[in-house]
């Protein structure tokens, strides 16, 4: 709650800080079978990323930073992808909590549907929105012919193509996070005479907040690195539908240098929110 | 136990009994619970059996966490049977009490309340009451995780009665502690248990808990009653030879002062622990000697004039109850007995260890 | 569906392709065919997506006259296509979309002789079927009630519109820029869009699914389709014998009724 309780909070949790501090001390003792790949992991997932650093245009960056083209896709893509995250909690959460608490027949096929975005190409995504919820999509017929809304080319189009992608993360996450905690913490919420729905907010989400927050940001990363089903569905335009990933891949078509200096602030502005959210949830758990 | 001929449920005449009074049916897989409760205000009742008896089962279903297969729960004259959990005046001591981690003590008793309607400010003063009656007023700041194991069972039980519920369980309240907490805390519950004016049932394996904490015992065996009764019926008239084995104990209460223990009734007992005040004192029936004469020379301390008022056979053992100075039970062999030419109404000599006795704070 | 099944499909046929051709060797004239002996080995034929229905039927007609030979073929945008030849990617022929694809190979120094235009391909408006918006120009499409796709200046489909579109002063604010023609089209295909400017050749190969309407200002962005031997291919016999097929009378009556315009 205050700085000095999260401080020795972070001595007590063995969930969170615990372990790692031991890990860090005893880091020398690291078995060789498993330092070595390990290294190798980590040095597989920097080395192209290295790579693009190095061989970034430097000198043209300033140009690019400041191109307003840049600044519109940049900030498309923060507010899509939040927007994304938040559709993806509103939705997702509830659906986490049926999947884990909830017995119902053909739970084991809701559960591989719901993860089905994750192994479907995302241009194959997009198409399926498209049918979906197109213009003249199986239920985006009815809400252009009832409401006059269509999604496809909207900025809405984009949170949802992203949301669709993103979703299973979250999804996953927090089924995984319900699934480890004890439900018999929501049991004595409802003996002291909470419904299921309080017993749900008031004792579990609080006790399941940081795969939750893991989940949201596994959600948001992936939203913001979304491009198969949002130039699919979305299509791409600047300021309304062009987000960095589109605005990288059609830039790699005739710059590449452009497309990698883009790259490179969607790199950084990712690792800027990634890392300061990290820090923050890591000190209030 | 029997199955006495109960008043219809629609039975408009029925007295409307305050109180408890249940048939619980429970059908898991091949696994039937079948038990029938009653108890009134201020009875406080234990289940006792072994593992897997279905002790947890019968008090989930009186908490609605676990559905009726048949069978019927009645409550202060109001049918339960349908409602749910969060709708019964229930409150609930949970095993490992279940206090919300992310709550303060002073939070989690003040979560009944406000489930209740109770604004956060009212919710927090009836909270705070609570845990002054409990003795906790200084950790109502503190995150379970700070709490030592009888502190968090007290703040279980506050916030299981915060709920003003007119039936309290209690699932094994005293399981998770150790030893040591284990007898002030035994003894703290009692107090509330005594203070508690409504119908609390506990759950419980421990033979001693059950005899400390509550009037009535109903020992359940696979699903079903094998005996009820006071602690002292069926520790002097075990009915099997689980319950014999189980229950096999000679409890009193009296004042200790020093290492003699005043029992009610004017019996003295010698004990090895070195207490004053109110006490319970107890010994297995299998640490009893009898004897036809005055015993001289024995290393035991506590003898007893007694006559034989029951004898009883388990297996390859008798269990003799005896009256007089000292109402008690005694494991025998059969061979022992045959020596002792025991009958109704022979008079015998009792004796037992003092290292063999325990005395607890009451 | 189609443009996303595309490449699975034309992987497929290719295989197919390469398995039927060994078991009919003796059929087939050599009208394209070169002198010098026997031709054989693989030949790997980077081409521009709207290439895709005639060189698979080229590339069949080739490895039936010459059999023991194989074409694989690489569909995709010229721009990427061009980058990955340029990134070292193993190639013998590559047929581009744009002149200006193409220099980005020849800039690299990555062909191997002059490149040759072989067909053109015109513009034209892929409406709905039975045009139900009564699309008859170029200028029809700036109807803001028109739901227009256009590609992405970077892809030649886009550049060639665009040029149209400054050529006629119009202005032209589609709902999206797509990234590559066949997208675009599929936009139209799916009843998203009301209209698309795509090329002929695309608007053909959609069969009735889009309606085509030629406009005039087409005539001031016709695009150059060349085609090269690359420097490090490994077959030069038979990828030269590949693109003089895709040159001869035979060939180009092939890229016609695909709807291409003969260079």
């Amino acid at each position: 709650m205050t700085s000095s309780d999260s401080g020795k909070a972070g001595t007590v949790d063995t969930l969170s800080g615990g372990p790692r501090r031991r890990a860090r001390r005893r880091g020398g003792a690291a078995p060789l079978p498993l330092l070595v790949p390990a290294l190798i992991g980590l040095a597989f997932l920097v080395l192209p990323l290295v790579a693009l650093l190095i061989r970034a245009p430097w000198h043209s960056m300033p140009d690019l930073l400041t191109s307003t083209e840049v600044w519109q896709a940049l900030r498309l893509s923060l507010v899509c992808a939040t927007a994304a995250t938040a559709v993806s909690l509103v939705i997702g959460v509830p659906l986490a909590w049926l999947l884990a608490r909830v017995e119902f027949p053909g739970r084991g096929l809701v559960r591989a549907l719901v993860t089905l975005p994750l192994v479907l190409p995302p241009v194959v995504g997009g198409v399926a929105l498209l049918m979906a919820l197109g213009r003249n999509g199986v239920v985006g017929k009815w809400l252009d012919s009832w409401f006059g809304v269509t999604l496809p080319f909207t900025t809405t189009g984009v949170v949802i193509a992203e949301a669709f992608v993103a979703m299973p993360f979250l999804v996953i996450s927090v089924e995984g996070t319900l699934r480890a905690a004890d439900p018999r913490y929501e049991e004595a919420a409802t003996t002291l005479g909470a419904s299921r729905f309080t017993a749900f907010r008031r004792v579990t989400l609080p006790l399941i907040a940081p795969g939750i927050a893991a989940g949201a940001v596994l959600a948001w990363a992936r939203a913001l690195g979304e491009f198969g089903a949002t130039i699919t569905f979305a299509g791409n335009f600047p300021g309304r539908t062009q987000t960095m990933p589109l605005a990288v891949y059609l830039a790699l078509q005739n710059d590449p240098e452009a497309a990698i200096a883009l790259s490179l602030v969607l790199l950084a502005v990712s690792i800027a929110v990634l890392a300061g959210l990290r820090d923050r949830w890591m000190t209030a758990s | 136990m029997t199955d006495i001929e109960k008043p219809s449920r629609y039975d408009v005449d029925a007295p409307s009994a305050d109180g408890l009074d249940a048939r619980l049916v429970v059908q898991r897989g091949s696994f039937r619970l079948d038990v029938a409760l009653t108890a009134a205000p201020g009875d406080v009742v234990a289940l006792l059996g072994p593992n897997g008896a279905g002790k947890t089962t019968a008090l989930r279903a009186l908490a609605g966490l676990v559905p009726l297969t048949d069978g019927h729960l009645r409550l202060d004259g109001a049918e339960l049977d349908r409602t749910p959990p969060e709708s019964r005046p229930v409150g609930v001591v949970f095993q490992d009490y279940l206090l919300f981690p992310h709550l303060t003590a002073l939070d989690n008793v003040a979560f009944g309340p406000r489930c209740h309607g109770a604004g956060k400010a009212a919710a927090r003063a009836q909270a705070a009451v609570w845990l002054e009656r409990m003795g906790l007023a200084a950790h109502a700041s503190a995150k379970p995780r700070r709490l030592s194991g009888g502190q968090a069972q007290r703040v279980a039980l506050a916030r299981a009665l915060a709920t003003h519920p007119r039936l309290l369980l209690l699932d094994e309240p005293l399981a998770a502690l150790d030893a040591r907490t284990r007898l002030d805390v035994r003894a703290q519950l009692r107090h509330h248990l005594a203070d508690f004016e409504a119908v609390a049932v506990l759950v419980t394996h421990d033979p001693l808990d059950a005899m400390v904490l509550a009037d009535h015992l109903v020992v359940i065996e696979e699903g079903r009653v094998v005996q009820r009764g006071t602690p002292t019926d069926i520790a002097r008239h075990p009915r099997t030879d689980y319950i014999a084995h189980l229950v096999g104990l000679n409890l009193y209460r009296g004042e200790a002062e020093g290492h003699t223990v005043h029992v009610d009734g004017g019996s003295t007992v010698t004990t090895s622990e070195d207490l004053t005040g109110p006490v319970f004192v107890a010994f297995p029936p299998s640490a009893v000697t009898l004897h036809r004469d005055r015993p001289t020379g024995s290393s035991a301390r506590n003898f007893w004039r007694c006559e034989v008022s029951g004898l009883e056979t388990h297996g390859d053992q008798i269990r003799v109850a005896l009256g007089g100075e000292l109402p008690l039970a005694a494991d025998l062999t059969t061979v022992a007995a045959a020596e002792l030419d025991l009958h109704a109404g022979a008079e015998v000599w009792a004796t037992v260890k003092a290292t063999q006795t325990h005395a607890y704070p009451a | 569906m189609m443009q996303v099944t595309g490449a699975g499909a034309a992987a497929l046929l290719a295989l197919t392709a390469c398995s039927s051709s060994d078991d009919d060797s003796s059929a087939g004239s050599d009208s394209a065919g070169s002198a010098s002996g026997k031709l054989s080995g693989e030949v790997t034929v980077f081409a521009a997506a709207s290439l895709k229905e005639s060189f698979e039927t080229l590339g069949k007609q080739f490895e039936k006259a010459h059999p023991g030979t194989k074409v694989t073929f690489s569909f995709g945008g010229s721009d990427a296509l061009a980058a990955s030849i340029t990134g070292g990617a193993p190639a013998d022929v590559f047929a581009s979309a744009s002149p200006k694809t193409m220099k980005i190979v020849t800039d690299a120094g990555d062909n191997a002789g002059e490149p040759a235009t072989f067909v053109r391909n015109q513009l034209e408006i892929a409406t709905l079927p039975g045009n139900p918006d009564k699309v008859a120009s170029l200028k029809d499409l700036t109807d803001s009630d028109l739901k227009v796709v256009l590609c992405d200046k970077t892809v030649p489909c886009g550049a060639a519109a665009e040029k149209a579109l400054t050529a006629s002063k119009l202005k032209l604010t589609p709902v999206s820029y797509e990234e590559d023609v066949k997208s675009a089209l599929n936009k139209v295909v799916l009843k998203e869009a009301d209209a698309a400017v795509v090329y002929k050749t695309d608007v053909k190969a959609a069969g009735d699914k889009v309606e085509g309407v030629e406009f005039p200002e087409s005539a001031d962005a016709i695009n150059d389709y060349p085609i090269t031997l690359l420097k490090e291919s490994k077959n030069t016999d038979t990828a030269k014998a590949f693109i003089a097929l895709v040159r001869s009378a035979e060939g180009q009556k092939v890229l016609t009724s695909a709807g291409f315009l003969k260079p």
